[in-house]
């Protein structure tokens, strides 16, 4: 079984991504589920260490925060772009990461450029910084504090132990 | 019923067109690359949510069948957006393009 299905959860996640694009259908369920196998076999090698999910409903958890988070913020940003640009206040900010996990790194990277008023610039050669541009920085202490608090710790703790 | 329906998705199209309006507008508007480079992270997210919900809405309605599709494409979205944002955000430090004086911190050498 587990050679058969090294990553059950992208199967999984195929299979349905398969369902919704064709309509849920008994030839499309077959077809879909013969590629939710062949294609992880096939790029298994793109996927030297993958990071075991450990904790599922902190995942939920998570993805329930950030929606939410976007939502806020997007309103946010929409006041801030409305008002005089003179009042923004951008700035670089370097964010010294705790995640050691190439994916885990990439999650908080796009999950702070979906949040609106921070954008992921870049990420240091031996992965321990991320350089973060934001919109409209109060204090840079407290922005850190917050991605790493309501971003990093749940994705510590869904990844790694 | 159908009101109730029609007033949802109107309501979800005004919503999402007013973000990604918003969104274009900064970018037209901010004065610096950086900056200008989170309008359209923006717009793509609450905008094309917006619209894609009351597509959603719309069609499952019209069809007496939940559709789903539409989920897909801000799944892709999500992926992508961050991952072009990224890449310009680099783009622009490699080629050290002028900030607003007062940003603070620095970006790095490329």
């Amino acid at each position: 079984m587990r050679k058969l299905l090294p990553f059950p959860l992208l199967s999984l996640f195929l299979w349905l991504t398969w369902l919704l694009l064709n309509g849920f259908s008994w030839g499309h369920g077959l077809l879909g589920l013969v590629l939710a196998v062949v294609l992880p076999l096939g790029t298994r090698p793109f996927w030297p260490n993958v990071p075991h999910l450990r904790n599922f409903p902190k995942l939920v958890r998570f993805v329930l925060v950030v929606h939410w988070d976007i939502v806020t913020a997007n309103l946010a940003v929409a006041r801030l772009i409305l008002g005089s640009p003179r009042k923004l206040r951008p700035a670089f900010v370097e964010l010294p990461l705790e995640l050691e996990d190439d994916f885990a790194i990439t999650l908080l990277a796009s999950t702070i450029s979906l949040t609106p008023g921070t954008v992921s610039a870049d990420v240091s050669e031996d992965r321990r910084t991320l350089l973060i541009h934001a919109l409209d920085m109060d204090d840079e202490a407290e922005l850190v504090a917050q991605i790493k608090q309501r971003y990093e710790r749940p994705l510590k703790e869904i990844f790694e132990c | 019923m159908d009101t109730l329906v029609e007033f949802l998705v109107s309501a979800a199209i005004l919503v999402g067109g007013v973000f990604a309006l918003v969104g274009s507008f900064g970018l037209a508007r901010l004065p610096d690359f950086y900056l200008r480079l989170h309008g359209p992270t923006k717009a793509s997210t609450l905008g094309v949510g917006g619209t894609i919900f009351a597509s959603l809405l719309f069609f499952s309605w019209q069809e007496q069948a939940l559709q789903l599709q539409e989920l897909l494409i801000v799944l892709f979205l999500f992926i992508t957006a961050p991952v072009s944002a990224h890449m310009l955000a680099k783009a622009a430090m490699h080629r050290q393009l002028r900030r607003r004086e007062d940003t603070r911190g620095r970006p790095w050498k490329q």
